[in-house]
């Protein structure tokens, strides 16, 4: 069995969470022990979409473009050539919710954009329309596992077909009902620029294998709460490591009883 | 890519339970597509409703999956003795060793359409006994498969609408590469929802007559729901004459426009290209094109020219949503297994319902089943948000 190790190394950053309005935000808690105060999160305007679309832009467009664009830029990358991987457990939940509330009701003649806006492939869709990119797009779903799944086949983009990978993790909130039947608090994602090559603006390698060990919790109370509150933050381990610019082992939550082993190497 | 094994496949379609049903309704030319007559839907349009999905039920263990898309999944599954398959490649390679990867576009949201007219008077709460995480969300037919077969190894769902069950197995081909994974359950499963039939007329692309794909009256797609799969695993050096392989993907996006394909096809020519590429093959490889070919007027036409640019008038295609409908995130697993069964039964499958092609469609369409030797076939899976996936499959002669 020929088998290639699923290893890239990380150029750029992108993050937004509840309270950290990006990385240096996260980094400045993660690294330098500042104190985590948790807020809602706060989401730049969409300003690469055509106007229309812009005012229009869901709380998980914005999101995506947010921390998409400042990986990409973190990176020095043109956002025109990247292969993306999508990786969130759902997508635009008052969408969702305004649909079912109408589907429900006497009048079921739904609005064409509303359907549209519907599929879990939105925020990658409006991504293409900004960005130009055409370049393979992936879009998943594991549920709390979502990362980690992203992660995953982002790797396998950068090892099997050799292109830098665009990963983007994020989730959002829905309002209720269905609030008490998934509850995530507010949106909050990570993006990571993957690259099959060490360049000058490499911060360090990574290289996964599954293990069946446990996953590793975070000490701060707080980040250990959004790590658990927001899919897409099961990352923090791992972004604590490349805030600090520290080499180990990091054990990812991915899907119980596989997790995620990260060797990780700073540059 | 490094060719794979196809070891096993099925798809349950409204042309019956299993490949026998499918293979049989091709052959004939003949269309699984009734008036829709789906729960309470009041729309003028044409269906693929898979018979006696609601008698299924899940093993008590499971019943936290209960919904529509998982009852379909689990008569697709033991169909064709592919569950057997499934627990013979656990048994055989461990179970932490066979990944999940399956495509699906709106999984059981019809469970969360069904709760939202049972929310409580006062409060607005849904029912007790709506589980979200088990039958909403996308990730739930994923988790389904895997605890069914009691599989330990990574999983995950596709959810790129129509191009879904595609791009699933570019997906497992690559945890496959980098040896992560010695198998792979691949597939895709979609049910009738109120979500898609109301939310395709709303953009004015159902049809009232069974959808035509490439004629020249074609006005919109007719809704279908499907559950297919395929189990993938390394291929021996020299496969077995009759072994079936997938030898290629492709995949692109538009970057044009949410629910309406580049006019030009420019996607769709990309990821058929790469899938050649990937493949190692020329065009003239290739002697099959299952095209997406959903009958609205913009994607045949897109469609349309992009093929007619790689492959020029000379190779057959043809659509074959006329006879199961459009089976939306299943279409690409569903299309898979149709040039599965056209390698390994020697057929090129006409479209049916198609009568008078559109000539501003220049393409080797076939409106009748033929028999024919085919060595390599293509098939095109595209989605909104400009998802476009490409796959081809061989036979070994």
């Amino acid at each position: 069995m020929t088998s290639t190790p699923l290893a890239a190394w990380i150029e750029g950053i992108g993050f937004l969470a509840p309270g950290l309005a990006d990385w240096p935000a996260a980094r400045a808690v993660l690294r330098d022990g500042q104190r985590y105060s948790p807020a809602p999160s706060v989401l730049p305007p969409a300003a690469m979409l055509p106007p229309a679309e812009r005012r229009r832009a869901s709380r998980i467009v914005r999101l995506t473009l947010a921390i998409g664009l400042e990986a990409a830029a973190h990176a020095e990358a043109d956002v025109s050539t990247l292969a993306t991987v999508f990786a969130s457990s759902g997508a635009d939940g008052y969408n969702c919710h305004a649909l079912c509330e109408q589907l429900a009701s006497d009048d079921r003649q739904i609005s064409p954009t509303r359907f549209h806006n519907s599929v879990h492939n939105a925020a990658a869709g409006y991504w293409g329309i900004a960005t130009g990119s055409m370049a393979p797009c992936q879009v998943l779903c594991a549920f709390d596992a979502s990362f980690g799944a992203g992660l995953l086949d982002a790797l396998g983009q950068v090892v099997v077909d050799g292109q830098p990978t665009l990963l983007i993790a994020y989730d959002s909130e829905y309002p209720e009902p269905l609030h008490s039947k998934r509850r995530i608090s507010d949106c909050g994602g990570v993006a990571l620029l993957l690259t099959p090559a060490r360049t000058r603006r490499s911060l360090a390698q990574i290289a996964v294998t599954p293990t069946a060990g446990p996953a590793q919790a975070l000490a701060d109370a707080g980040l250990e709460s959004l790590r658990q509150d927001i899919p897409a933050m099961r990352s923090l381990p791992l972004l604590a490591n490349l805030a600090r610019r520290e080499p180990g082992v990091i054990r990812l939550e991915y899907l119980a009883p596989m997790q995620l082993n990260v060797a990780l190497q700073s540059c | 890519m490094t060719p794979l094994l196809i070891s096993s496949y099925t798809a349950t379609t409204c042309l019956g339970h299993g490949r026998d049903a499918l293979l049989a309704g091709l052959r004939e030319g003949r269309s699984g597509l009734a008036p829709c007559a789906f729960e309470t839907v009041k729309l003028d349009t044409w269906t693929g409703e898979v018979a006696a999905v609601d008698a299924e039920k899940l093993p008590d263990s499971l019943a936290r999956y209960d919904c529509r898309n998982n009852r379909l999944a689990r008569l697709g599954l033991e169909a064709d003795g592919f569950a057997d398959r499934v627990r013979a490649a656990s048994a055989r390679y461990g179970r932490a060793r066979v990944g999940v990867f399956l495509g699906t576009s709106t999984a059981g949201i019809l469970q969360t359409e069904l709760a939202y007219r049972r929310r409580d008077p006062d409060t607005g709460a849904l029912p007790d006994d709506f589980i979200y995480r088990t039958t909403h969300n996308s990730f739930s037919l994923a988790e389904f498969a895997r605890a069914y077969f009691a599989l330990e190894g990574p999983a995950f769902v596709i959810s790129t609408a129509c191009s879904s069950s595609a791009k699933v197995f570019a997906a497992a081909a690559r945890q496959l590469a980098c040896g992560i994974i010695d198998a792979a359950l691949v597939g895709g499963v979609d049910s009738l929802c109120l979500t898609t039939l109301y939310g395709f007329a709303s953009l004015q692309l159902t049809s009232t007559t069974p959808c035509r794909p490439c004629d020249a009256a074609r006005d919109g797609i007719s809704i279908g729901e499907a559950a297919a799969f395929a189990l993938l695993e390394r291929a021996p050096e020299t496969p077995a004459a009759g072994a079936l392989l997938l030898l290629g993907s492709g995949e692109s996006s538009d970057a044009y426009h949410m629910s309406s394909p580049h006019p030009e096809g420019l996607g769709a020519r990309m990821a058929m290209a790469a899938a050649l590429r990937s493949a190692r093959l020329r065009p003239e490889d290739i002697d099959y094109v299952n095209l997406h070919g959903t009958a609205t007027l913009a994607n045949d036409s897109a469609e349309g020219k992009a093929v007619a640019e790689l492959f020029g008038d000379r190779v057959p295609c043809s659509s074959t949503k006329g006879a199961t409908g459009h089976t939306l995130g299943a279409a690409g697993a569903v299309e898979a297994v149709v040039c599965a069964l056209a390698l390994s039964n020697d057929l090129l499958p006409g479209g049916a319902n198609t009568a008078t092609l559109d000539p501003d469609i220049p393409l080797a369409y076939l409106l009748k089943s033929r028999p024919g030797r085919l060595r390599h076939a293509l098939t095109n899976s595209f989605g909104f948000g400009g998802s476009n996936c490409s796959l081809i499959l061989g036979v070994a002669r």
